[in-house]
């Protein structure tokens, strides 16, 4: 049942992925990317990671992909589609790229030995902390024990760039 | 005596199919009667009779309203972006349908097959899943709002999205109270949690109670926060452009998202199926199925009943209905606000006032654990009650702020004669 599901959720999420690209509207390229966060989302719930599934909604699909389409909105990009790589010279390096970024997934997935045993040994951890401390307190537990300090220095570089958007902001009005 | 243990295979995957089936269909059904409830409850309001055609005391009204908007015209509008303007409508009623799935709706019911839990899914992130996908719902207005091709429903879509993205941090700020005296997510736990207490939350966090259920009218696009709609203003917002069942999917999606609200307001503040006193007291602890704990730690064993099921079902819907009723009692009583009004309410009152009443309950917790009070007990939650009554008293004196309760009182005593105007005699 898990395989089905995995496999069916996998396929939309890919499916979507090229569909962010090649949708005619930068909106129907938005709402694409929701998809395939959405079907990332279920893939966590699959892997019992509850938590995780409901942040990559409320932030990502909920929260940054409605500014995204607040500004395709207000900036009237949503009805016109123009092409903007006119010569097929520029699809070479983007290729290229793509390409690149595939081979090194592939080296570190041969690289590192993810191996049947290993998977369900960290699941049982997971699903230890999973009875002890809730959805949410398996998360928090390790993030303000052990990682703290990274924490505060990321809550920190959030206020920075909150500042820094204000300072910004002020200026041009 | 039955086994006190939760329904496996294929009992599992039936009683799952069944309360899918039931709550699905009681969701419309009272959709479907709130939306006649509106108009009756408008009509006594204004003295009026309300609709009485269709049927005995025009019961039957939501059928014809369905069969009409089924046999209506679907209209596009021109140059409208039609797959998108047939998505929207789509995207606005699958999460506001979809959230009620994790709402526990009475105590668990026993079977000769085992206990069923009296909830579609139980998922481990509970609170969490309604955030979710109330946050996905903007999406289906802002789209249509700007699928449309209409200068009006775009900024409906537009005042939609900004209100209801402002709204939701004050919704989660006022809910983390509840989430630190709970300890966890899943509204089964919190349901829980206030049984144990012997309090329902509406006394202990009584400002958060106050602060979601106003933002809880925003998320609703409810009066008096109806800007993306405003008929004086925008025609009707977001919808203009729509007929037929599609104008009728927003009105379903709009009722369903006040039925989750109310639903959601009853089980996290006025403790869900709960009735007062430990008689229906329910959760599942360690696989078992307990009632609470007695004086030496030791578990106490639940005894589910299908009349318990019964009557903690009686009580979640009068729960529920009142909060409903409260819905459309607000909307015939107050006028709308302007925009600006609305933004500075969520911004700088609503945001504020909750950040400051978490840090409250969070200190308050903080000393009653030094002193080390048991956390959960009925003295915890008669201090915390104390505590937050002072803040709502101060919450509500600063909204005030000198003009509505004070300014009636002051009326009274300076004994104002209201001049009526003499009635022509006689004509």
């Amino acid at each position: 049942m898990v395989d089905i599901l995995f496999y069916v959720f996998a396929a939309v999420a890919i499916g979507s992925a090229f569909g962010v690209v090649l949708a005619r509207t930068p909106v129907g390229s938005l709402l694409f990317m929701v998809s395939t966060l959405a079907s990332v989302a279920a893939t966590y719930v699959l892997l019992e990671a509850h938590f995780l599934a409901a942040i990559q909604i409320i932030v990502y699909a909920g929260a940054i992909m409605v500014l995204f389409l607040f500004v395709i909105m207000l900036l009237n990009l949503g009805h016109e589609y123009r092409r903007d790589l006119k010569a097929p010279l520029a699809m070479i390096p983007a290729f290229a790229v793509v390409g690149a970024m595939a081979g090194f997934i592939a080296r570190v997935f041969r690289a590192t030995d993810v191996g049947a045993g290993m998977m369900t040994e960290a699941g049982r951890g997971i699903d230890a902390a999973l009875l002890e401390h809730g959805a949410v307190g398996a998360i928090a537990q390790p993030l303000f024990t052990d990682y703290i300090v990274h924490f505060e220095v990321t809550g920190i570089l959030l206020l920075v760039a909150i500042v820094g958007a204000l300072a910004l902001a002020k200026r041009s009005v | 005596m039955e086994t006190l243990q939760p329904v496996t295979g294929l009992a599992l995957i039936l009683s799952s199919a069944a309360k899918i089936g039931a709550v699905f269909t009681t969701v419309m059904l009272v959709v479907a009667y709130t939306t006649l409830a509106e108009r009756k409850v408008s009509a006594w309001l204004q003295d009026r009779v309300g609709p009485n055609r269709v049927g005995p005391f025009g019961l039957f009204q939501p059928l014809a309203d369905g069969l009409k908007n089924i046999l209506k015209e679907e209209t596009y509008p021109a140059r409208a972006a039609r797959l998108f303007f047939i998505l929207g409508p789509m995207l606005a009623l699958i999460p506001a349908l979809v959230t009620f799935a994790v709402i526990p709706f009475a105590a668990p019911l026993p079977t000769p097959w085992g206990v069923v839990d009296m909830i579609v899914a139980d998922v481990p992130i509970g609170i969490l899943f309604i955030l979710a996908f109330s946050s996905l719902g903007v999406f289906g207005v802002v789209l249509s709002g700007w699928a449309s091709n209409n200068k009006y429903a775009f900024l409906g879509g537009l005042r939609a999205s900004a209100q209801m993205v402002s709204y939701e941090v004050a919704l989660g700020l006022s809910l983390i109270t509840v989430l630190m005296l709970t300890g966890n997510v899943t509204l089964t736990r919190v349901v829980w949690e206030q049984q144990q207490m012997g309090f329902w939350f509406v006394f202990p966090l009584s400002l958060a109670f106050i602060l979601f259920v106003i933002s809880a009218f925003a998320e609703t696009n409810r009066l008096p926060f109806d800007m993306p709609e405003a008929e004086s203003e925008l025609v009707t917002g977001y919808h203009t452009e729509y007929s037929a069942m599609k104008f009728s999917m927003f009105f379903i999606a709009e009722y369903a998202h006040m039925l989750t609200a109310s639903a959601l307001m009853a089980t996290l503040f006025l403790g869900g199926w709960d009735i007062p006193g430990p008689w229906d007291d329910a959760f599942w602890y360690q696989g078992q199925l307990i009632k609470g704990f007695a004086a030496d730690g030791s578990v106490l064993l639940a005894a589910p009943s299908v009349l318990k099921t019964l009557v903690t079902l009686v009580a979640f819907a009068l729960k529920t209905g009142f909060f409903l009723f409260f819905y459309i009692w607000v909307r015939w009583s107050l006028p709308r606000f302007r925009y600006d009004q609305v933004m500075a309410l969520g911004w700088k009152v609503m945001l504020p006032v909750a950040l400051g009443y978490v840090m409250l309950v969070a200190g308050t917790m903080l000393v009653l654990d030094e002193l080390g009070m048991r956390s959960g007990g009925f003295a915890y939650g008669l201090v915390l009650t104390a505590v937050s009554m002072m803040a709502t008293v101060g919450f509500v004196v600063f909204l005030d702020r000198g003009r509505t309760i004070a300014g009636a009182a002051a009326q009274r005593a300076q004994k104002v004669e209201i001049k009526t105007i003499p009635s022509p005699a006689g004509d």
